[in-house]
């Protein structure tokens, strides 16, 4: 399993342009906003932490369709399911390889789309811990998805409304905490129910993954 | 590396409700080779999968040593190299750093293994720059890391070069005399002296 996490990054930093797309959409997304609602301050500051957790998650889902889809279209799938790992650790290990080539620079852009939304500096390390989590719970739905739609016709329209639904709980805690910083009020209870929907997500989704990577 | 039995009790597969092939039997010994033949789309790939466990059967029974092979797919997956039409190779990755991988998954040695199919000039070269027959050799150095007991290969030698044809004749050799078992779709002569022929 570390194999194939380490490949995953290794492939990450030979193709650094798919990071750095999913990073530029989401400090793109992040940036539509002041020209929508006009810039007035408040207005955005109010917006901010649904804006970042809304641009950060359809971010990360930009690669998830090639999750699956590239290793299934040059074979690696084939030999990775007779590497005598169990499916669901190939799901795992994916998941974690789209958190760390994709979750990680997210929350590292997260100030810079922070920002431009107007939120107070005071609330941007909250907003990073948000989004770090609302990241990795995409990142399991996410293999979850992804798994389920290979091969589909239109996968890639497919995945985003199976995974999206999935991760309104993580939206709206995440937000909340983010609002609860911003607002010098506590957030961690926020945070901890994030973790907890992460901490529930994390072993069922590859569980999930596993069997339909298999065609159970 | 157990010496072991692999047999096949009257498999079936239909794909796109079309039967592919029916009553497929046959039994091989450690050592024992089977060469698959037939026409083009006669299901030759679609048997291989199946042997991998990749493909469910429809109808019949896989026995490794006489026990249900697939009752643990991920253990039969384990005891098998399956060499597809694809090479299975990631075209940012060096030679080296593609079989490398595989050598983590299953163990073995990488540079004896790119070795065994002259390969050792163009390790660090990625695999995106190798021709099509030099990234053949590449997926065929995955059966040369670590000893197992079944090699399901699918067109093995399509692209290879005559040379190479001859190389992949001691990695065969080598293989069914400690017990292996190979089983191998072509349509060009193979490298591999009494082996049995089943006609799909």
């Amino acid at each position: 399993m570390r194999a194939l996490v380490g490949r995953e990054l290794r492939l990450a930093l030979r193709h650094p342009a798919d990071t750095l797309s999913a990073v530029l959409f989401f400090v793109l997304v992040a940036a539509l906003f002041p020209f929508g609602v006009g810039p007035s301050p408040e207005l955005l500051a109010r917006l901010a932490p649904g804006a970042l957790l809304a641009s950060a998650l359809l971010a990360a889902l930009l690669p998830l369709d090639r999750l699956f889809g590239a290793e299934a279209e040059d074979g690696s799938l084939d030999q990775l399911l007779l590497s005598g790992l169990h499916p669901a650790a190939i799901a795992a290990a994916k998941a974690l390889g789209h958190w760390c080539t994709t979750g990680i620079p997210l929350v590292l852009a997260t100030p810079v789309a922070a920002a431009l939304l107007n939120l107070p500096i005071e609330a941007w390390g909250v907003a990073m811990l948000s989004l770090g989590l609302a990241s990795a719970i995409l990142s399991v739905f996410g293999a979850a998805g992804a798994a389920l739609t290979l091969g589909a016709r239109r996968g890639g329209v497919l995945l985003p409304l199976l995974v999206l639904p999935l991760a309104i709980p993580a939206v709206i805690f995440g937000a909340a905490a983010i609002e609860a910083a911003a607002s010098g009020l506590e957030a961690r209870p926020y945070l901890l129910l994030e973790a907890a929907i992460l901490a529930l997500a994390a072993p069922m989704a590859p569980l999930a993954a596993g069997a339909a990577l298999r065609g159970d | 590396m157990e010496a072991a039995l692999f047999t096949a009790q009257d498999l079936a597969c239909w794909r796109a409700e079309r039967l592919v092939f029916a009553e497929i039997s046959f039994t091989l010994a450690p050592g024992e080779a089977l060469l698959l033949t037939g026409a083009n789309g006669a299901g030759k790939s679609s048997l291989l999968r199946v042997l991998a466990g990749l493909l469910p059967a429809a109808e019949g029974k896989l026995l490794w040593n006489n026990e249900d092979a697939l009752a643990d797919r991920v253990t039969h997956g384990a005891r098998l190299r399956y060499l597809g039409h694809q090479d299975a190779l990631k075209p940012a990755l060096s030679a080296a750093e593609n079989l490398g991988f595989y050598a983590r998954l299953h163990g073995g040695d990488v540079p004896a293994a790119l070795e065994a199919l002259d390969l050792l000039p163009l390790a660090d070269l990625p695999a995106r720059v190798l021709s099509s027959g030099q990234k053949r050799r590449l997926a065929l150095a995955r059966l040369a890391l670590a000893p197992c007991g079944l090699w399901l290969l699918d067109e093995p030698t399509v692209g290879l070069d005559t040379a190479s044809v001859a190389r992949l004749g001691p990695l065969l050799a080598a293989h069914r005399a400690r017990g292996g078992m190979v089983i191998a779709a072509t349509h060009l002569p193979l490298p591999l002296p009494d082996a049995r022929e089943l006609r799909l």
